[in-house]
């Protein structure tokens, strides 16, 4: 009854506004929250390969839960990337709600966004056709991580990148998840009024600064560690499939 | 005397209720004067180059709010618009979107704000309490009252709406304007209305929760209006009805 009534009328059976739209804004903004701050985290685990492949390989035997279940099992990554897959989607489906839905409100908000040169307007593009390229991008790097967990670690990430031709989808989706992410934790911060204090407007040009800080760090570590990758992965090119065997194991065998 | 400079006013000039008139720029040059704001250098255009000039103006104060333009991309105020913030002194000069165009400068926002109006019921309620106007009002904090007026001081130019590219997208998005006027009744102690009777007319993806914070709207309003810190304030409250 009240599906139908609030379908048709958009009121519930009580005659009050259906509160969905209320909570799908909810969603949107702590999905979209939750993913960029995940991202920081997922960005400084990947760059543990700046460190050494010994760091990188003990951080991924760290998330396969080798502290508790012996030699780790990469069903706990497959799990975690099939919540985090969940939770984009999730997202995905809420910020669609904001995208153009025709050409009529693309060729006005082009048109708008032109005219106007509006820095807000302009990130907000940005973030639209970033989030845009991510359903694609993102499903794609999701998807290898549930079903392809076991292959996370100096060589198997290096040669994925390399040898199987991820690195040009990398390079695409860092700077997809870098931008989008970082402009919508400015966005979330301003259209909640989270930090306003007594003088919104010092704020928010602070958390614009913070917001772009934050891009060029995350851009930096991003290029770094999937330039390492990539280098790792030329060199292990005509050994593709071979293990990385850690340097305390490897003194023992010897 | 610092000579005077050319100033020239390219204006996009259209009727559309004439189907012989086609959407073109028509160019004005003329002489600068010591503080020439847009408003006067238009009516010195319509006065001694083009009578059929179209464009609207009330107070020439920045108060009446009728006379919203885009300026080189900018929706401001004519009359608060000097020639010489522009250093080559060329202006290029279209109506504002979202509103009904009437003819070249000259829009309608008074029907856009009208509809707005009736729509967020802008107007104190209290259906418990007749109205005695004979009687002096009760009295309210004077912080309440100041608060208020801070959000009074709307003069619905429209100029957040044609800054705003979600209403540009999505034309019953109820603007800015809108969701200022909700706030300033929201703290009103004289309305009676819940939160709940607040969702009930702006709790959708045509009000607050349509609003994608692009904040055109705060860094345009010739008010200088809280606009950003009081539509998060709106959808801190309204987010939270159950």
């Amino acid at each position: 009854m009240s599906e139908l009534t609030e379908g048709y009328l958009g009121i519930t059976s009580s005659g009050r506004k259906s509160k969905v739209p209320a909570k799908l804004d909810y969603v949107q903004s702590i999905t979209g929250g939750f993913l960029a701050l995940f991202m920081w985290g997922h960005m400084l685990l990947v760059s543990s390969i700046l460190v050494s492949n010994d760091f990188m390989y003990s951080v991924t035997k760290t998330l396969e839960g080798n502290f508790i279940i012996n030699g780790g099992s990469p069903l706990l990554v497959s799990t975690f990337a099939f919540i985090i897959f969940s939770i984009f989607i999730v997202h995905a489906a809420m910020g669609l709600r904001k995208m153009p839905a025709n050409f009529k409100q693309y060729q006005v908000l082009r048109a708008h966004a032109k005219s106007l040169r509006h820095d807000d307007t302009n990130l907000w593009l940005i973030q639209a056709f970033t989030g845009f390229v991510m359903l694609f991008l993102g499903s794609v790097h999701l998807y290898i991580m549930m079903t392809n967990s076991s292959d996370i670690g100096p060589y198997s990430s290096a040669d994925r990148v390399w040898s199987e031709w991820m690195w040009p989808l990398y390079i695409l989706l860092l700077l997809a998840v870098e931008f989008h992410g970082t402009i919508g934790l400015y966005r979330l911060s301003v259209k909640w009024g989270w930090f306003d204090g007594k003088n919104p407007r010092s704020t928010r040009i602070r958390l614009k600064r913070l917001k772009w800080i934050l891009t060029v760090f995350f851009l930096s570590l991003g290029i770094a560690s999937l330039a390492a990758y990539i280098k790792i992965g030329i060199e292990h090119a005509d050994k593709v499939g071979e293990k990385y065997i850690p340097t305390s194991l490897t003194k023992g065998i010897l | 005397m610092a000579q005077q400079k050319d100033v020239t006013i390219s204006v996009l000039k259209f009727n559309p209720r004439d189907k012989e008139s086609h959407p073109k720029f028509v160019e004005y040059t003329l002489q600068e004067t010591p503080g020439m704001t847009l408003f006067i250098a238009l009516n010195k255009i319509r006065q001694e180059m083009d009578p059929d000039l179209a464009f609207d103006f009330v107070c020439r104060a920045g108060i009446c709010g009728s006379c919203g333009m885009v300026v080189n991309g900018k929706p401001t105020l004519a009359c608060r618009t000097l020639v010489a913030n522009y250093p080559d002194r060329k202006l290029q000069l279209i109506p504002m979107p979202a509103f009904e165009l009437i003819k070249d400068l000259s829009v309608n926002t008074g029907k856009w704000m009208d509809s707005m109006s009736n729509r967020v019921e802008s107007w104190i309620v209290d259906n418990e309490k007749e109205i005695d106007i004979t009687k002096i009002e009760e009295k309210m904090e004077p912080k309440v009252a100041e608060d208020i007026f801070e959000l009074d001081r709307c003069v619905e130019c429209g100029i957040c709406v044609a800054s705003c590219g979600t209403a540009l997208m999505r034309p019953n998005f109820v603007g800015a304007v809108g969701l200022n006027r909700v706030a300033r009744f929201q703290m009103d102690p004289r309305d009676k209305r819940t939160d709940e009777d607040f969702y009930d007319l702006v709790g959708d993806d045509d009000g607050i929760f349509g609003c994608m914070s692009l904040l055109a709207c705060e860094d345009h309003c010739p008010k200088n209006l809280p606009l950003q810190n009081k539509i998060a304030y709106m959808r801190r409250k309204l987010v939270s009805v159950k």
